[in-house]
């Protein structure tokens, strides 16, 4: 029986020519990521092992990114922490405020990550690196901890779905709509333990920006890991990011899969996923009037340039509405300067919106943003679980930057169409 | 290996948000964290829960992000074991790897009510409901993982290898 994409890179990961879903394998692993949430957990629990020695100083990354710059005193502990165990360690891929950015934007545009490896990270969104053709997937401290100790991780290999994607999306759909369809149609653990195979003549008109979202979300259905075909435009940021060799695989053409699904993009519309579950999803026709406070821009699922174009497009020449609050977080350093040298920050700014450094801030509710009793927000993140950006009476409503966009003009939830764009 | 204790019920999709809030993720001290656990979901389970509970959840316990401080939490906290009618990836991987049994059953997530005793045997997978006098059967260990809890937690695993 043939395998999937995920299973060939696993296989070739742990030195077999065949592996099969369900099996227990140990794989070598091409990078370790960790935050300043879980890398100090993950560097106690070094601290008890025999060998403390990291197993390839080239191969770690540690990004300051959720609480950074630092929030309070305890981040600054935390901080502190991963800070001096990057330098007793030679940690090459430490980075430190100034050259960071969200650790998943961060990694790609540094080059860290190319097609064909296999990453894991203490963070579970690492699984944004499937845009590029290669297995990544979030673990916890502790494995975070072994990974980089050992260089290894064990792994149960994922059986997976398909998704064969049709067409091209409409003018105002974006990589955050598709991947926010999939999540209402197959639930929030709808893949829990499985692989989602992106395929289909579709992915030639997504660009990269729009890939790293839909993969970045495969976590909200539950999925070890969302993956892409490497087509011309990968190997084209590829070569422009990273001088590592890459690898391309393709699933097996006789590969069996647990579903199947024809997803034609062309008739998605504008999506939100309403409080509290990112499967809660309406298109935008059918929402009414859903008065807001607050409108967040940014995060690892679309803090990218693409997306701040399309918001500043959205923005340009428009005021935010009396009463709301508008943030905008580029995801990285790069993306920020980038944003300013086009003029999107001062199209930010003169709308009324705030620009911050980069920084996960308001996504996860931990400073730059902070929801009160009561309060609502849109926001381009990924996750609208209860307390998610504040109070546990607040609400989140997931969309693309350009609802977010027209949202905060009009001060309720709106698409682009409402102001006649 | 047994766990047995009193019940505390949830039910689908129990994400890791409310299991324990972002807001508190500035610490990785355990019994810190233990003073947060379920805040945003149960404000009492801090103060009701005992040594040796047990929680009982039904669909996807544990789904969202990869805080391994979620698992930390329910264990310093004092719980002895959760069971659930499955668990989300991440979620199950943290539980084995930092020494927190936890086991899947349908049955006994739809069946066992708040304040049931329960008792659990993990060398079978069978989960006695005292209360009601029921038994069910829950889904064992894998192999390979068996290993880890015994020599409770993936860091003396690998000491031991
Ligand atoms: S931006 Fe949000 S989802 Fe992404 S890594 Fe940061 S906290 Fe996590």
């Amino acid at each position: 029986m043939g395998m999937t994409m995920t299973q060939k890179i696993l296989a070739d990961h742990a030195g077999l020519n065949e592996v099969k879903a369900g099996q227990l394998i140990e794989v070598k692993l091409d990078l370790v990521l960790g935050n300043d949430i879980t890398a100090p957990v993950a560097i106690k629990e070094m601290e008890k092992l025999n060998n403390k020695q990291v197993f390839d100083k080239d191969k770690i990354a540690l990004v300051p990114d959720h609480f950074t710059p630092n929030k309070d005193i305890k981040s600054a502990e935390n901080c502190k922490c991963m800070r001096e165990f990057a330098m007793d360690h030679n940690i090459t891929n430490y980075f430190e405020v100034g050259e960071m950015g969200i650790e998943h934007a961060l990694l790609p545009e540094k080059g860290l990550v190319v097609a064909g490896d296999v990453v894991i990270g203490a963070d579970s969104h690492t699984c944004t690196y499937g845009a590029l053709g290669a297995f990544s997937t979030g673990v916890g401290s502790t494995d975070m901890a072994a990974g980089m100790a050992t260089g290894k991780a064990w792994f149960k290999v994922p059986s997976a779905l398909r998704f064969i994607l049709k067409g091209k999306p409409a003018k105002w759909a974006s990589g955050k709509d598709i991947i926010l369809h999939i999540i209402g149609m197959i639930g929030v653990d709808g893949a829990r333990y499985q692989s989602m195979e992106f395929v289909g003549e579709g992915i030639k008109n997504l660009t990269m920006d729009d890939r790293f979202t839909i993969a970045n979300m495969a976590i909200e259905a539950g999925a070890k890991n969302g993956i892409f075909p490497v087509d011309d435009l990968t190997v084209k940021y590829i070569k422009e990011h990273s001088s590592k060799p890459y690898s391309v695989y393709e699933a097996d053409e006789d590969t069996v899969y647990e579903k199947t699904y024809e997803i034609d993009l062309s008739v998605i519309k504008p999506t939100v996923a309403f409080p509290h579950l990112p499967e809660n999803t309406h298109t935008i026709d059918n929402i009414g009037d859903i008065p807001i406070d607050q409108v967040v821009i940014g995060s690892c699922t679309n803090g990218r340039l693409d997306d701040l174009r399309i918001a500043a497009k959205v923005m340009e020449g428009r005021k935010v509405a009396k009463g709301i609050r508008a943030i905008v977080f580029p995801a990285t350093q790069k993306i920020y300067l980038q944003a300013l040298e086009e003029g999107l920050l001062s199209t930010f700014i003169k709308a009324g919106a705030v620009v911050s450094t980069p920084t996960c801030g308001p996504c996860l509710g931990g400073h730059m943003g902070v929801l009160a009793a009561g309060e609502r927000a849109v926001s381009t993140t990924n996750r609208n679980f209860v307390g998610r950006m504040g109070h546990v009476e607040s609400e989140v409503y997931l969309a693309s930057p350009a609802v977010a966009a027209a949202s905060a003009i009009t001060g309720k939830i709106s698409g682009p169409e409402e102001l006649g764009l | 290996m047994r766990a047995k204790g009193t019940v505390h019920r949830y039910g689908d999709n129990v994400d890791t948000d409310v299991i324990i809030p972002a807001r508190y993720l500035n610490t990785t001290d355990p019994n810190e964290l233990a003073q947060k656990c379920m805040i945003d979901i149960d404000k009492d389970f801090t103060h009701r829960v005992k040594s040796g509970d047990i929680i009982v959840a039904g669909k996807n316990f544990g789904c969202g992000s990869s805080r391994e401080h979620a698992p930390i939490a329910i264990k310093a906290s004092g719980i002895s074991c959760v069971i659930a009618e499955n668990f989300a990836r991440i979620f199950y991987r943290n539980s084995i790897n930092i020494g927190l049994p936890i086991i899947e059953c349908r049955e006994a997530s739809e069946d066992i009510e708040a304040g049931d005793e329960v008792e659990v045997d993990f060398d079978s997978g069978i989960i006695y409901n005292l209360t009601r006098n029921r038994q069910y059967r829950g889904q064992a260990f894998p192999e390979f993982m068996q290993g880890i809890i015994k020599a409770e937690g993936l860091i003396n695993y690998i000491n031991q290898k």
